[in-house]
């Protein structure tokens, strides 16, 4: 699914002072959303998450019945990129803490998914995909130990040498991992309700592809709702705390190597989740699918949509899927042979994070809302002048 | 026995190419505060520009000067353009735009040179030297790597211990404001950093490219291991580079030789770990760990 | 005889390629079964319209793998050009799709998603890597798309049609392959003591299961390296120490290139054995040639090395099929040189032009299929060893010979030797070596 019908799932209420000019901005939102005057929204946080939720759920069936085939396989891979750029965009953005290994996690889910699908008889799809996160949440909770006593590019190099040196145990224990090639993944077939849901909405045909967009898109759509909570309740709170005022928060009796844990663990939790997704998606688990690429792919994500923003999740997936075949199309109309476009996509896909962190440093979502905030506390110093 | 000795100096030779790319990382790191992950293809760039020198039947040490300048002009630029209006910012930023410049000059460098594998000649001979009756790994090729790494490393240590330049360099990167104040042009010494690691990016790049085959991404493993290395020695100390990176080659050559190579990468993640578990902020650590 | 191919007999009793009526005249002149106009071009199934047929691929373009493979799609463009300048097959040109899946399966899935759901190919042609085609196996077959002449090695392409009945492999496996060098090896150098080069994947471990068929009391050592890391100094000290007088490499290009760099360095020299993927001669040699300018003077650091050939490469320029592929690629190839792989890649086309016109006039995607597994065995052309094609496997070529690399060509050191998977004897070859057609194009009768 890409952006939900309705923007506002961070609603804007009173940000008075703190003026939002650092990246952070989109992050910082939730702080202050609990009192939304404007809001149509109820004004329970659970009660208005629950409202968008149903929206969104119906946003995506729709959206996933009126595109075609080959953009409904493109939604699900975004769905995966989305759910664990969901999680790191709360361990970056709320807590502070960079992370250029969460590729490294979703290997985790996606092998544990693979494993567990490739029995006699498989456990039920949701079982499979819970037991992907609750592995990854053990392996995060090691590495967010080790991470919470890390700062900055020392965190950044510990994460980045895990990146490249976890898939190396697929290789290594080959026979239970499958080596290079990897795993191939049986995706549990649709059960038949899902079938006749299909039927009732829009007749087309529910093909395996369909099937595997809808799970991506429930497990994206519980991961957000489970998100949206945690980040606007006291842990979340927590967190900023921890990342804006460390000594502060320390003062306060914040347990901080425990609090950056937690929101590891939490990210790496997403990061199962997706890493299960994928591997139903791309129906394999192969060392060659977890490269670093990967892991710098989920934190383009974040950055570029707007950095603790989920919306922001939503369009900087939406980039890293959509991007590349665009350019590539558009390379092959414009005349180069199919090598030379190929080429051109990664070209256009670096200039783009250039270009966009040196004109809108505060991502897409962040620079929105920055230039909506300026223009209302313009209004309201007319108003207030006159 | 000679087993051992061959894959002590396999380690040591990579081990001193590492060092040598960290040691541009740590340049970087002192001048601006920025960890540049396109230092791999910006050192890519300047082998391809020396390769085509090479094939065009100039000579290897023309090419070399070439290389050299032209990672100099190249590392100037982006600073100028591209880094300064994220420098300052949040740190991440500037993460992502050096990441941004690693996969599109990769991609620019397979536009124009193609992606095919080239072999790139060295300057010396690849036979390795004989002992008695033996043959050891190691090769005048090696030995000029060996001189080159350990030339840069002391000309980089003289440069920041004795010379005014490199003195208002430190300042520039310790105290921008404080800097300023002294009349230290802070944002030329800011360039100059920049441009310095290039240099010192593109030589690495053209000592692992000599006698061996270059393609648009073979930087790609050296930025791994660079990083590593030069978190491992603390990212503030060019000594910390240095020993960093040998650690690294020596330890994963052992690894590669006795255990799996499968095991390669893990085993630099696992020494990393223990390091940093132990010193949070590398090796070399300055007495307080400095948070980012 | 199925409905669907009777009616493609039919259909071409009146089809204007003067070969394919005789054929018909012999076989039947297609009683009820399916119906359809005679000798129009229909839009038989997706990917097929009246003139044109879609084909695609998915390729490294881009990334570490890119290097070399990335040619191998031009190949096959400049054969299919050739092909579509002549009038294409049964009138249709062929539309030729390939995409960049840098080597890496999750883009592997996507672009053959984008492939067979967006540009609705008729069939996949040659998408290469056993990792990457890993990822797309079960999509293709569940959604019934003919899966054609996988660009690797490993046996998952035709070792059990009945879980992957649309995929067919095409050239000879690694383990026919590791036993057919064994062999060599077990008849020749009875005494050698035999150290293993491998990559460490099936490319590898195929190959030493197919060695240690003949030799597995020869090996003293194996070493493996991963791909991406080019430091295979301690690999090759490994092998050194052990003592191995013989090295077989089952490895990519690049690493026999790095082996024999390494190898100088270390003063080793033993004999090199190199499965036919990783000897390339020219393009070995052109890697190692910019070295002996500088300071190796052995300008051939490859001579001598022992290797095998399926197909005719650019070290036999004599050869009939290398000439014809050579004057296709003048006409209608890309800026570069004919090389290897582009040959590989032409040589691939040739097949994948067989097989359409096997598969008759208005194919079903089903029609290639059974077209393939029915008359697939009998095709000649440039591999040196028939195709293994029937309803029981779907393995590509079965055999090929041993050579020994000399300067920029190669010498023959035992005829073509043919055997197949598991315990399977090894014979020679009975199959003269086949003449390449006049225009360039293959002439298949459909299947019936």
């Amino acid at each position: 699914m890409t952006q939900p019908p309705d923007t506002p799932v961070v609603s804007t209420g009173e940000i008075s002072s703190e003026a939002p000019v650092q990246a952070t901005a989109a992050a910082n939102a939730p702080t202050a959303s609990a009192g939304g005057g404007r809001s149509f929204l109820p004004a329970n946080t659970l009660l208005r998450h629950l409202l968008v939720l149903v929206a969104c759920a119906v946003g995506a069936v729709v959206l996933l019945e009126i595109t075609d085939p080959f953009t409904n396989s493109q939604l699900a891979q975004l769905t995966y990129y989305a759910i664990a750029a969901g999680g790191l965009t709360v361990l970056t953005g709320l807590n502070g803490q960079i992370s250029l290994g969460h590729g490294a996690l979703m290997a985790v889910g996606a092998y544990t998914t693979a494993l567990m699908l490739d029995a006699d008889e498989p456990l039920p799809l949701p079982v499979v995909l819970l037991a992907a996160v609750a592995l990854a949440t053990v392996v995060g909770a090691l590495v967010g130990v080790a991470a919470a006593r890390l700062h900055g590019p020392y965190l950044a190099g510990a994460t980045l040498a895990l990146a490249v040196g976890l898939p190396g145990l697929a290789v290594y224990y080959g026979d239970l991992f499958g080596g290079e090639q990897g795993l191939r993944v049986r995706a549990p077939r649709a059960p038949e309700s899902f079938e006749s849901f299909i039927d009732l909405v829009s007749g087309n045909p529910p093909s395996a592809t369909k099937w595997l967009a809808y799970v991506g898109t429930i497990c994206l759509l519980i991961t957000f709702f489970l998100l949206a909570n945690l980040v606007r309740s006291r842990i979340g709170r927590t967190w900023r705390a921890v990342r804006d005022q460390e000594v502060a928060a320390e003062l306060a009796g914040i347990n901080l190597g425990a609090w950056r844990v937690l929101a590891f663990v939490v990210s790496a939790a997403c990061a199962g989740l997706a890493g299960g997704v994928l591997a139903l998606v791309v129906r394999l688990a192969a060392p060659s699918g977890f490269t670093l690429v990967l892991s710098l792919a989920l934190l383009t994500a974040i950055v570029i949509g707007g950095l603790g923003s989920l919306v922001g999740v939503l369009l900087g997936s939406a980039l890293l899927v959509f991007l590349p075949p665009f350019v590539t199309d558009l390379g092959a109309d414009l005349g180069l042979n199919s090598t030379e476009a190929a080429q051109l996509a990664p070209f256009v896909y670096g200039l783009v994070l250039v270009v966009v962190m040196i004109f809108a440093p505060a991502g897409v979502v962040g620079t929105i809302r920055m230039r909506w905030l300026t223009a209302r506390a313009r209004r309201a110093a007319r108003g207030a002048g006159s | 026995m000679q087993q051992f000795v061959n894959v002590t100096l396999t380690g040591l030779i990579s081990g001193s190419v590492y060092a040598a790319f960290a040691l541009a990382l740590v340049l970087i790191w002192r001048s601006t505060r920025i960890v540049n992950f396109a230092q791999g293809s910006m050192a890519a760039a300047t082998s391809f520009i020396a390769l085509a020198l090479i094939q065009a039947g100039q000579s290897y040490w023309l090419a070399l000067v070439v290389a050299l300048a032209s990672g100099f002009v190249i590392g100037a630029v982006i600073e100028r353009v591209v880094i300064r209006p994220v420098e300052g910012g949040p740190e991440l930023n500037a993460v992502i735009v050096t990441l941004g410049l690693f996969v599109a000059i990769q991609a620019l460098i397979a536009i124009v040179f193609g992606s095919s594998f080239e072999s790139f000649p060295a300057p010396f001979g690849l036979r390795g030297f004989t002992v008695g009756e033996t043959t050891i790994a190691l090769t005048p090729n090696s030995i000029y790597v060996l001189v080159a790494v350990v030339l840069t490393m002391a000309g980089l240590i003289a440069l920041f211990r004795f010379t005014r330049l490199g003195l208002a360099m430190r300042a520039s990167a310790f105290g921008q404001e404080v800097a300023r104040l002294l009349g230290v042009r802070v944002g030329r010494m800011l360039t100059l950093g920049w441009a310095l690691a290039a240099v010192v990016g593109s030589l690495s790049g053209l000592l692992i490219a000599g006698g061996g085959l270059v393609y648009p991404a073979y930087m790609d493993a050296l930025i791994v291991f660079g990083f590593v290395a030069a978190v491992l020695g603390g990212l503030d100390s060019p000594v910390g580079a240095v020993v960093g990176g040998l650690t690294i080659g020596l330890a994963l050559s052992y690894v590669s030789a006795y255990l799996d190579p499968a095991l390669v990468n893990l085993a630099a993640l696992v020494i990393l770990m223990v390091v940093l578990l132990v010193r949070p902020g590398g090796l070399f650590a300055s007495s307080t760990a400095r948070r980012a | 005889m199925t409905r669907s191919s009777r009616r493609l007999t039919r259909l071409l009793a009146a089809a204007t390629v003067a070969t394919t009526l005789a054929a018909c005249g012999g076989g039947d002149d297609g009683g009820g079964g399916g119906g359809g106009g005679g000798g129009e071009n229909e839009a038989s199934d997706v990917g097929i319209t009246e003139d044109t047929i879609k084909l695609g691929a998915h390729y490294p373009l881009t990334g570490v793998a890119a290097p070399g493979y990335s040619e191998i799609p031009t190949g096959v463009q400049a054969y299919f050009d050739h092909v579509n300048a002549n009038g294409g097959v049964y009138d249709r040109q062929i539309e030729y799709v390939y995409r960049d899946d840098a080597y890496n399966p999750t883009n592997t899935s996507a672009v053959v998603n984008q492939l067979v759901l967006e540009d609705e190919v008729f069939a996949v042609v040659g998408g290469l890597g056993t990792p990457t085609h890993s990822a797309v196996l079960e999509f293709l077959n569940s959604e019934r798309v003919p899966d054609l002449f996988v660009s690797s090695g490993s046996r998952l392409w035709g070792e059990t049609p009945e879980d992957y009945p649309y995929t067919f492999g095409w050239q000879t496996d690694y383990v026919s392959e590791g036993k057919i060098l064994g062999q060599y090896i077990a008849e020749n150098l009875p005494d050698a003591k035999v150290g293993l080069f491998l990559q460490d994947d099936d490319l590898g471990a195929d190959g030493e299961s197919g060695l240690r068929e003949y030799i597995d009391d020869q090996i003293v050592e194996v070493q493996s390296y991963v791909p991406g890391n080019t430091d295979v100094g301690p690999q090759i000290a490994a092998l050194q120490a052990a003592g191995a007088d013989v090295v077989v490499g089952f490895n990519v290009p690049s690493y026999t290139a790095l082996s024999q760099l390494v190898s100088l360095r270390l003063g080793y020299q033993p004999q090199w054995f190199y499965s036919n993927v990783g000897s390339d001669p020219t393009l070995v040699g052109s890697l190692l040639a910019n070295f002996s300018q500088g300071q190796v003077t052995d300008a051939t650091l490859l001579d001598g090395a022992i290797t095998t050939e399926y197909f005719p490469g650019t070290d036999s320029p004599d050869d009939p099929w290398v000439q014809m592929f050579q004057q296709i690629w003048d006409e209608q190839g890309q800026e570069g040189e004919l090389t290897t792989f582009r040959l590989y890649g032409m040589a691939q086309a040739y097949t994948t032009v067989q097989a359409l016109q096997a598969a008759g006039q208005n194919p079903t995607r089903d029609d290639l299929v059974a077209a393939i597994e029915q008359v697939g065995a009998d095709w000649e052309g440039p591999l040196f060893a028939p195709f293994r094609y029937s309803e029981d496997s779907h393995m590509g070529t079965s055999g090929m010979r041993v050579v020994q690399v000399a300067g920029a060509a190669v010498e023959e050191l035992t005829p073509v030797l043919t055997t197949d998977l598991g315990d399977a004897e090894i014979e020679e070859s009975d199959r003269e070596a086949a003449t390449p057609p006049e225009n360039g194009i293959p002439d298949e009768e459909a299947a019936d």
